[in-house]
């Protein structure tokens, strides 16, 4: 009774009458400045991560940065035994084979998303996204074994003979479909990627789309808008930053990819002159030379690692920073 | 009451287009996943046998042989960074829920930890190659482990700091409201609160890490035979499968398909488990 009473209008009093109060509460401070303390140091052990593979990579790479400068980005030899390198192949390859999976994947995202959030019937919703996310979780390594043996031969004998017959000798689109047809080369090694970063894709945008108050949609369909436009004129432009940020989540995806690539484009160190040319992408030239490669031409592969740590840093970061812009809009 | 019949049919056949054609996209989807998945099953399934378990890689040119050293050597880096990477990511999903809202380091974390989710993963193995091969001066299954950690622990980062904001704060609010200090209120209330979903970011992690390839080319390399020195080269399943699937040998490929069939199996087990063991805790 007398605590209680105590309690409610002098509670410094009763703090302090109870010695052990005092103790436990300073404790108890301590305490959560410690785990405040420890839990912080973990998440900035992250931090430290990414700074040591700025810090490390550019340190190995200095010697070939220090002998070719920035010209080491527009060079275009690759010749291991007079050390002259260039990173112009690799780039080239990295980002045609990256441009062409997101001309497929994009739209092909957008169609799955918006058929699970408009048309597709409720009890079918769960089942379909499950089955996205799975095509998302299968090993990159799978799509290019899948490439490798299903696809290439497929697509040698359906898609490069006949099409080379038919457009390889139009006079200003032609040389896009020189070339040998074997099934390997940039553009096969866009169509793997593609289905590779579909499932990312298709997941952002059909979270976005949900997003979209349900009211907003309402109106458009109150006013008699077919399903088409209302997410061709609301859904769209409303979500716009989110789906923009889900397309640079996927480049970001299929610019470090390695084993879904390096099956199929063919790996050849040439300046890829078609679409059925092949090439390679900076990340196949690491997985194919790293292992044999000692001294300079090891500085160069670090240097290449570098520029796609830098290249993709910079994509998903405008990914992240759209997508978050995204998230915000949704408070109202 | 006047009425554009051109016009409206106009609108009606780009709205069945438009559907159309977004029911085509779902469907070549739906149809790729269950090509992949047929050819694997048809190429896995007819590989796979009994010496695939209990025998060792073979060496060029000979007959038989299966992926034993592999899977062990697999199992064996894929747990040891499941040991690093729980509690560091765990942990650091702690401080991000508990104090994400009030500092700047954490919402630095956060970004840096969603870029990191998605960064090249044959760059991480270049940069573990640069501080645990380097300077040791061999290739090991440790550093195939630390490159496989720093893919794992921003994926618990971000599930475990997802799972405890679903915690409802009236939980908390009633914990704080009983004096517990702040420690305590996270780690026994709303870590516990969301032990189902941390379980779940574990499963996808360890999911997400057993097929990663690209960064074990450098670190833990490959080893023809049996061996669980994690000091020294290491066989594992994802490397074995790059190397034998590029090779001349049929029975090599062979073993690829197997081992592929095998990754692919336990990824989307461990999906499949990490999906359903989230829902049936979270509904109660």
């Amino acid at each position: 009774m007398s605590v209680g009473a105590a309690m409610s209008s002098q509670p410094v009093f009763v703090e302090t009458s109870n010695p052990n109060i005092a103790v436990i509460a300073n404790r108890q401070r301590i305490q959560d400045i410690f785990f405040h303390r420890v839990t912080q140091g973990f998440s900035l052990l992250v931090l430290a991560a990414l700074m040591g593979i700025i810090i490390s990579l550019f340190i190995n790479a200095w010697p070939t940065f220090q002998k070719f400068g920035f010209n080491f980005i527009w060079r275009v030899e690759w010749d291991i035994i007079n050390e002259e390198f260039g990173a112009a192949i690799a780039i080239v390859g990295t980002l045609a084979s990256a441009g062409i999976a997101l001309l497929i994947a994009v739209p092909l995202a957008f169609g799955i998303a918006l058929f699970l959030t408009e048309t597709c019937p409720v009890w079918l919703r769960r089942p379909l996204g499950i089955a996205v996310e799975l095509l998302a979780a299968v090993p990159s390594i799978i799509y290019g074994m899948f490439g490798l043996f299903v696809f290439a031969p497929l697509f040698a004998d359906y898609f490069q003979v006949p099409v080379q017959n038919l457009l390889g000798s139009l006079p200003l689109v032609g040389f896009l479909f020189g070339g040998s047809t074997n099934g390997f080369g940039i553009l096969a090694a866009g169509i793997v990627l593609a289905f590779m970063v579909l499932p990312f894709v298709a997941a952002v945008m059909r979270d976005v789309f949900e997003i979209v108050p349900p009211i907003l949609r309402e109106s458009a369909y109150g006013l008699g808008c077919t399903t088409w436009e209302v997410v061709r004129r609301v859904v769209l432009p409303y979500t716009q930053k989110g789906v923009i940020g889900g397309i640079m989540l996927g480049l970001g995806r299929a610019l470090g990819e390695t084993m879904a690539v390096t099956f199929v484009i063919g790996n050849a160190n040439r300046m890829p002159t078609s679409l059925f040319s092949p090439g390679t992408s900076i990340a196949s030239v690491l997985a194919n030379e790293f292992g044999e490669a000692a001294d300079f031409h090891l500085s160069t592969l670090f240097a290449l690692g570098f520029l796609l740590f830098v290249i993709t840093f910079i994509v998903l970061s405008a990914a992240k920073i759209l997508m978050l812009r995204a998230e915000k809009a949704k408070g109202f | 009451m006047e009425f554009n019949q051109q016009r409206y049919k106009r609108r009606q056949r780009s709205n069945a287009i438009g559907l159309t054609l977004s029911m085509g996209a779902m469907v070549l989807g739906l149809f790729v996943l269950i090509w992949i998945l047929s050819v694997l099953f048809a190429k896995g399934f007819s590989a796979l046998d009994w010496n695939m378990f209990t025998q060792s890689t073979p060496a060029p040119g000979t007959e038989g042989g299966g992926l034993a050293n592999a899977i062990v050597g697999s199992l064996m880096m894929v747990g040891f960074s499941v040991l690093v990477s729980t509690p560091i990511g765990v942990f650091a999903g702690l401080y991000l829920a508990e104090y994400g809202d009030e500092s700047k380091t954490a919402e630095l974390t956060r970004f840096v930890t969603d870029i990191m989710l998605s960064a090249p993963s044959i760059v991480l193995g270049l940069f573990v190659y640069a501080i645990a091969v380097a300077t040791v001066g061999n290739f090991s299954g440790w550093a195939g482990s630390l490159a496989l950690s720093l893919i794992a622990v921003p994926v618990v980062v971000r599930t475990t700091e997802n799972m405890l904001r679903l915690v409802p704060g009236s939980l908390r609010e009633a914990a704080f409201a009983l004096g517990a200090p702040r420690w305590k209120v996270a780690t026994l209330v709303t870590l516990r609160a969301a032990r189902s979903g941390v379980m779940t970011g574990l499963l996808l992690a360890v999911a997400r890490i057993s097929g990663e390839t690209a960064p074990l080319l450098f670190t833990a390399l490959n080893n023809q035979f049996f061996s669980t020195n994690m000091g020294a080269p290491m066989s594992n399943l994802p490397v074995v499968i790059f190397q034998f699937a590029m090779s001349p040998y049929d029975n090599w490929i062979r073993l690829a398909w197997g081992g592929a069939l095998i990754i692919t199996l336990s990824v989307l087990a461990l999906n499949v488990i990490a999906r359903v063991f989230f829902r049936e805790k979270s509904a109660v």
